[in-house]
C-alpha cells in the first residue's frame, strides 16, 4: 500500500467530513430557515467531497476496506482533519467564522489540487473547486454582514475570529505524508498558501470592520491525529450507527 | 429574533434558457443580495433553475379579490378571443 498517499488522502479527507458534520448537524437548528437549509447545503456538499476521496482511499488500501469504514470506524487519533473544522457550534458567529476561515484556505487548496500529477486528485479538485467557491462567497458575505452589522452582531463575529485565530496556522502545516507528496507531484505545498491566505482574510476582515487578531501563538496536532476534546464528541455523534449496528445500512 | 424584521422577497426562477421565469415562491432576506443567495439555497438545489429573479414582495402590487366579479368574470363568455382557430406548426412550443 502507498502509505503516504493513503494518509494524504485522508488528511484532505477529513476536514471535509468533520466539518461537514459540524454543518449537518445544524440541520433544524439554523437561525433562519433560509440560512439552514444554506448550511446543510453546504454539508452535502462536503460529503459527497469526502466519498470521492475515500473511495479512492479504500482503493489505495487494498485491505477490504470501503469507503464507510473509513469514514466510520477509525479511532479519535487516526483522524487527521485541522483542528479548526473540529471546533463546534457554539453561535452563528463561530460557525461562520469556521467556515469562512476553512473555505479561503479550501479554495486555495483545490486551486493548486487541480495541478496535481494524481489524475483522480486533481478531477476531485475541480468538480469541487465551484461549491467551495460558493461557500466562501457565502461565509464572507456573513462576515461582512455580521461585522459590519449591529454592535451585537459585531461582538459576537469579532470574538469568533479571535478565539478560533489560533487554529488557523495548522493549516500551513507539513505532515510527513505532505512533504513526500509535494516530492512526488502529487501533493500541495500548503507553506505556499500561507501568504494569499492571509491576504484574502485580512481584506474580508477588515471590509467587515473586525480587527485582525494579533498573536503568536497557534495551536497544533489535528494533522497528527493530536485532537482538541471536540472531535471525541462529534466522532461519537457520527460513528454511533455503525458502532452500535455493524455494517447496517439503509 | 432579528430575523423577524427580515422583509419577504419573491423568487422567480428560469428553469431553463427559453423559458420565461416562473414564480417559485418566497423568502425571508435582509436585502437583495442575501434574497438571492437564499433563493440559490431553498429553491434551487436540486437543479432546477438557471436564473434568479428576486423582487421585494411591497413591491408588487395585487388585484384585489373583492373586485374578482368585475375584473375576471366579463371574459368567461367571450371564447372569440382564444385564438383557437388557428393550427400551429409542432415546431412552436411553449404555447
Amino acid at each position: 500500500m502507498k502509505e503516504n498517499l493513503y494518509k494524504y488522502i485522508l488528511g484532505i479527507a477529513d476536514n471535509s467530513l468533520i466539518l461537514g458534520q459540524r454543518m449537518g448537524a445544524l440541520t433544524g437548528h439554523g437561525p433562519s430557515l433560509e440560512t439552514d437549509i444554506a448550511c446543510t447545503n453546504i454539508s452535502l456538499d462536503l460529503f459527497g467531497q469526502v466519498r470521492n476521496y475515500y473511495q479512492y482511499a479504500a482503493k489505495i488500501a487494498r485491505d477490504g476496506r470501503t469507503e464507510d469504514d473509513i469514514a466510520f470506524l477509525r479511532k479519535e487519533r487516526e483522524y487527521y482533519n485541522v483542528l479548526l473544522v473540529e471546533q463546534p457550534n457554539t453561535d452563528f458567529a463561530f460557525t461562520i467564522g469556521r467556515q469562512f476561515l476553512f473555505d479561503v484556505y479550501h479554495l486555495l487548496f483545490l486551486t493548486e489540487l487541480q495541478k496535481s500529477n494524481d489524475l483522480t486528485l486533481s478531477a476531485i479538485a475541480t468538480k469541487s473547486i465551484k461549491e467551495v467557491s460558493y461557500h466562501q462567497r457565502f461565509s464572507s458575505d456573513w462576515i461582512k454582514r455580521l461585522g459590519d452589522g449591529t454592535e451585537e452582531s459585531h461582538q459576537k463575529m469579532q470574538t469568533a475570529i479571535d478565539d478560533l485565530w489560533t487554529y488557523t496556522d495548522e493549516l500551513f502545516h507539513q505532515t510527513v505524508a505532505d512533504k513526500a507528496m509535494v516530492q512526488e507531484g502529487i501533493g500541495v505545498d500548503v507553506t505556499k498558501l500561507k501568504k494569499d491566505y492571509y491576504i484574502k482574510v485580512n481584506e474580508i476582515l477588515e471590509e467587515a470592520t473586525l480587527k485582525i487578531p494579533e498573536t503568536n501563538y497557534f495551536q497544533k496536532g489535528g494533522k497528527k491525529g493530536i485532537h482538541t476534546e471536540h472531535l471525541g464528541y462529534l466522532l461519537s455523534d457520527l460513528q454511533y450507527m455503525q458502532r452500535t449496528y455493524p455494517n447496517m445500512e439503509w | 429574533m432579528a430575523t423577524k424584521n427580515w422583509p419577504l422577497w419573491e423568487v422567480f426562477v428560469r428553469s431553463k434558457n427559453g423559458l420565461e421565469h416562473r414564480h417559485f415562491g418566497s423568502l425571508h432576506a435582509a436585502d437583495a443580495d442575501m434574497a438571492l443567495e437564499n433563493a440559490r439555497d431553498v429553491y434551487t438545489r436540486r437543479n432546477e433553475g438557471v436564473s434568479i429573479w428576486v423582487v421585494e414582495s411591497k413591491h408588487i402590487t395585487a388585484s384585489n379579490p373583492e373586485h374578482n366579479g368585475e375584473l375576471f368574470e366579463p371574459a368567461q363568455d367571450k371564447v372569440y378571443r382564444h385564438p383557437t382557430f388557428y393550427d400551429l406548426p409542432d415546431e412552436v412550443k411553449h404555447m
